[in-house]
């Protein structure tokens, strides 16, 4: 039977100890992916990653649209990051175009992608505290990122899908009296912050379930080629704000986190440490911003770039984000691609969950860092 | 038969440059970009290991139908070598293009980097539902994100249209 099927669709043989269990694409303990699993009794065999649930084709859609009207589509991905996502694409097209961007919107930036940040990993916390059915650490952090969702409306005028930033600066400039009401909420979130340690960080529950969990060395995070949270907490010091600053972050004060665990509770408490970092540098941004100013360049209309390719990165939640842009001169971009943290840290799924008990599979997929639709694009 | 490994001088492109049948796309400071010819991609990537480039941050594929080629761009990055840590190294290599494509059967194919580079594994893949081009040697050449049962062309060929465009 199975071998008159075409490729692809054949029959597994499968010993008969080896079960195996499709979890998703749409189940609580996967979002929006699926992990095909084999397991022999609790312990995990073999995993195969099956993304592409929700691709969407953000790359192909941007081959049809001009350098300004591609915004508020390719941020799509990860709408809790948006300004992170839109970041390196903008900061591609200003090489592309060269466009000087004033000072003032520099730090606009920095800010509003810091705040995106903290948005996007308590949205990611809440989700890792469901996973392992601790029902407050779901509710605490979305309580708080409504702060962050209020400063941001505040910038932006929207809660998600801010399409703030543009080549050329950022959309719109702050509202009066921003800086006072966002000093005032990042003081209260930082205080906070420090109660997540009492009842997550510090809890012997989580400890139990995540230390010695799914352990990445060193070596193998470099080979792996992961970035972000799951690299630093494998004890590569490796941030491209301190690394390859761009915008403002060179003059600006803060540490990146590092632990050399390298198990999913390191993965699990860098993104909370980079939270507080967060806040140093809003707070910093927000004392050495020019207080008045441009924070738009104007373009001419349909601009076009040169015949040539760039790649710029950031650092977003997820860690790196590359976007590669192949111009040729036209208004609309020849090809765009972007390298999202989730889909390069993918390839350390199979890897960690081999002989891992399948009731492991929830802390050890979450903490690293992935979000399902950023890696389908 | 293995070409000489270039003498270690100049930048990482002028070095991979002197592989027969390269040439230099740019020569920025910290994004050297190099287009290798196919024969020599495999040691053109052993090469740049050794420079110190570790991991693959990105791969794509940009189809070129006025050219009938097929380019797939290797974004290369170190970890671990502090002088390279702000350096991408963009390795291109070309394909040739099939009229009309059939993926993993015709001649639009590359040797893989997967045993080079770990990191290319899920790339390659993307590449190779999105383009056509299927790369020899990769220990698992399936779908990635398109249905199981997708059979149109490689969505991301200049010539498949979006509709209404």
């Amino acid at each position: 039977m199975s071998a008159q099927l075409p490729p692809g669709l054949q029959l597994e043989k499968v010993d008969e100890r080896i079960m195996t269990l499709n979890v998703g694409p749409q189940h609580p303990g996967s979002g929006h992916m699926r992990i095909i699993v084999q397991i022999d009794g609790d312990y995990i065999v073999a995993c195969d990653p099956d993304p592409g649930y929700v691709h969407r084709g953000e790359e192909k859609m941007a081959e049809y649209r001009n350098y300004i009207t591609n915004i508020p589509h390719l941020e799509r991905p990860v709408i809790h990051d948006s300004c992170n996502i839109l970041y390196p694409y903008v900061l591609a097209t200003e090489d592309l175009l060269g466009i000087e961007v004033p000072e003032r919107a520099k730090y606009v930036r920095v800010i509003a992608s810091e705040l995106n940040r903290c948005v996007y990993t308590l949205y990611w916390l809440a989700i890792y505290g469901i996973f392992l059915g601790h029902s407050t650490m779901f509710m605490w952090p979305a309580g708080d990122r409504e702060l962050f969702i209020d400063l941001l409306e505040k910038m932006t005028g929207a809660r998600v899908t801010h399409a703030y930033l543009v080549p050329g600066g950022v959309r719109n400039d702050l509202p009066a009296n921003f800086e006072d009401v966002c000093l005032r909420q990042v003081a209260y979130f930082e205080k906070r912050i420090a109660e997540y340690a009492d009842i997550f960080y510090d809890n012997p529950i989580l400890i139990s379930r995540t230390q010695d969990t799914g352990v990445l060395s060193r070596s193998d995070a470099i080979r792996l080629g992961t970035t972000g949270s799951v690299l630093r907490a494998s004890g590569v010091d490796f941030d491209i704000r301190k690394k390859e600053p761009y915008d403002v972050y060179d003059s600006l004060d803060f540490e990146t986190n590092v632990l050399r665990a390298g198990d999913a509770y390191a993965r699990s408490k860098i993104p909370w440490l980079d939270m507080m970092e967060s806040c140093r540098i809003i707070r910093d941004a927000l004392s050495k911003m020019p207080k008045s100013g441009s924070v738009r360049v104007k373009l001419k209309p349909n601009p076009k770039g040169g015949d040539e390719s760039v790649y710029r990165r950031v650092e977003s939640g997820r860690g790196a984000l590359g976007c590669h842009i192949v111009s040729r001169s036209k208004p609309e971009p020849y090809r765009v691609k972007l390298s999202v943290g989730s889909f390069r840290n993918l390839v350390a799924l199979p890897y960690l969950l081999k002989g891992e008990k399948l009731g492991n599979m929830p802390s050890v997929y979450w903490s690293l860092n992935y979000w399902p639709v950023e890696a389908d694009r | 038969m293995d070409p000489e490994p270039p003498a270690p001088s100049g930048t990482a492109s002028q070095m991979l440059s002197k592989f027969p049948g390269s040439e230099i796309v740019s020569d920025k400071a910290d994004r050297p970009q190099v287009r290798v010819s196919s024969e020599h991609i495999h040691e053109a990537a052993v090469y740049a290991k050794d420079l110190g480039y570790d991991h693959a941050e990105s791969v794509s594929g940009v189809d070129y139908p006025q050219d009938g080629q097929i380019e797939v761009v290797y974004h290369l990055g170190s970890y671990s070598n502090p002088d390279l840590e702000k350096s991408i190294l963009a390795l291109a290599v070309r394909a040739p293009r099939e009229e009309t494509p059939s993926p993993g059967k015709d001649s639009t194919r590359l040797p893989t980097l997967r045993d080079v580079f770990y990191s290319v594994e899920f790339h390659e893949r993307e590449i190779f539902e999105m383009l056509g081009v299927y790369f020899e040697g990769h220990p698992d050449n399936r779908r990635l994100l398109l249905p199981e049962d997708w059979a149109d062309l490689p969505p991301l060929r200049k010539d498949f249209d979006i509709k209404g465009r």
